[in-house]
């Protein structure tokens, strides 16, 4: 089983990455560790006819301090997000979120970027994202602009990328040793999560974001309100579904969704961290 | 900057086991596949490919990955190891010597690209306890064993390999 046939174009700067992508648009894919593009393409639900290798690109893999945010460079592999005890000790809630996504092989070979452009709601890393109230910085012909994540997805597997512009870091404020829970419920351990759930406590109140439970990655805004207002965990769980409108498919009716949502809310909040 | 029009060949280059080679294919062909059918490496079996199962599993630059879910284009320049690649003049490599000593297997389909995991995952200090693992080895499946000797195998090679480095 392999892809259609595509053109194949290697970039070896974003600007040339930007140029290419200016020159096809949307005939164009970029791929980076591939783990979200090529098992699509092989199964020929997605066909671009150019593929924008960046794998020649240097400079775009690093955890870096800045100021109170961590700046992630786009093709950060999770494996390195994982390892990462700067990034244990800032923002524990994502270093743990990319040590449950796939397996060790996946890790080895999938980035940040990928995971995040690719607009998965059932991907792990953009539910941490959403936790963390993180921003997603992009560069596109015109210079760069940050997309605060509330603001980038915007349907399934529909992003707020341009179609000349490439993710080129990820950045979340530093967390600290602040609470956070992540849970990510499947039936076995290397399958997608049915739902998953991550949880970062902030100031007066804590960021949830959900996995799995509509078109895109979801934030769970009315039990964030319901966590300002100071409402007991309990009380809060049961609105992890308030927002959501999961589908029914072979894994869970949209109800066993629900209800996979509220439980693993609680858990999240008293600290769960599933592995 | 690279520049190939769809259904045309490229020429990649790349180490496999040591040996440079030079493999003129289509983008879009896998690693797998140019391995197994261009280089005739049929070690690496092909169980899933759909990133799942872990029979292909090989390192590259050291680190273990699907070679189902990797373009050959992707690793020009990089260094493979396939099975074939692992056992030195004085024999199997330890990760191999305990597969054998732990009987971890039976059939034998996955363990190509469970020892070649376990190479990896033991390189990278996962093979702290059992749990650890289990957790480690979660992207390789077999339909034989129960896991179980798999499990000790890589143990066991770790607790060798650690006493020959110290």
């Amino acid at each position: 089983m392999i892809p259609a046939a595509f053109a194949y174009r290697r970039a070896e700067s974003v600007a040339e990455a930007i140029e290419l992508l200016a020159e096809y648009g949307d005939e164009a894919k970029l791929l980076a560790g591939g783990h979200s593009l090529l098992p699509i393409m092989k199964f020929r639900l997605a066909a671009p006819s150019v593929v924008i290798d960046l794998g020649g690109v240097g400079g775009l893999d690093y955890i870096r301090a800045d100021g109170d945010e961590i700046a992630i460079g786009a093709l950060t592999r999770h494996v390195d997000l994982e390892t990462s005890a700067e990034l244990g000790a800032a923002v524990p809630l994502l270093r743990h979120a990319a040590s449950v996504v796939g397996d060790c092989q996946i890790r080895h070979r999938g980035t940040i970027g990928g995971s995040v452009a690719h607009g998965d709601p059932a991907a792990d890393l953009p539910s941490a994202l959403m936790a963390l109230r993180g921003t997603v910085v992009v560069e596109g012909p015109s210079g760069r602009r940050e997309i605060p994540i509330d603001d980038f997805y915007l349907g399934f597997l529909e992003t707020a990328l341009g179609p000349d512009e490439v993710l080129v870091e990820v950045r979340v404020p530093r967390r600290g040793d602040r609470p956070w829970g992540f849970q990510k419920f499947r039936r076995r351990s290397i399958d997608w999560a049915i739902v998953g759930v991550a949880y970062q406590s902030e100031d007066g109140g804590g960021g949830i974001g959900l996995v799995n439970m509509g078109p895109t990655t979801l934030r769970a805004a009315t039990a964030e309100a319901a966590l300002r207002g100071a409402a007991a965990p309990d009380d809060v769980a049961q609105l992890a579904d308030a927002d959501a409108d999961p589908i029914g498919d072979a894994s869970a009716t949209p109800e066993y969704r629900r209800h996979l949502a509220r439980v693993l809310l609680a858990r999240a909040l008293a600290g769960g961290a599933s592995t | 900057m690279t520049d190939v029009l769809a259904g045309h060949t490229v020429t990649v280059s790349l180490t496999v086991n040591g040996t440079a080679h030079e493999v003129e294919i289509e983008p879009r062909e896998l690693l797998v596949t140019v391995l197994r059918e261009r280089l005739r490496l049929t070690g690496t079996n092909i169980g899933c490919e759909t990133t799942s199962c872990g029979a292909c599993t090989v390192l590259l630059d050291g680190r273990s990955v699907k070679s189902c879910t990797v373009l050959a284009v992707q690793v020009h320049g990089r260094d493979i190891t396939t099975i074939e690649g692992l056992a030195g003049p004085d024999g199997l490599h330890p990760v191999q010597e305990a597969f054998r000593r732990c009987h971890g297997l039976q059939c034998g389909f996955c363990t190509p690209g469970m020892v070649m995991a376990a190479v990896s995952l033991i390189d990278e200090g996962r093979a702290t306890d059992e749990k650890s693992v289990r957790l480690a080895l979660k992207g390789n499946l077999c339909r034989c064993t129960g896991y179980h000797n798999i499990v000790q195998s890589v143990l066991s090679a770790a607790e060798v390999m650690k006493e020959a480095d110290a």
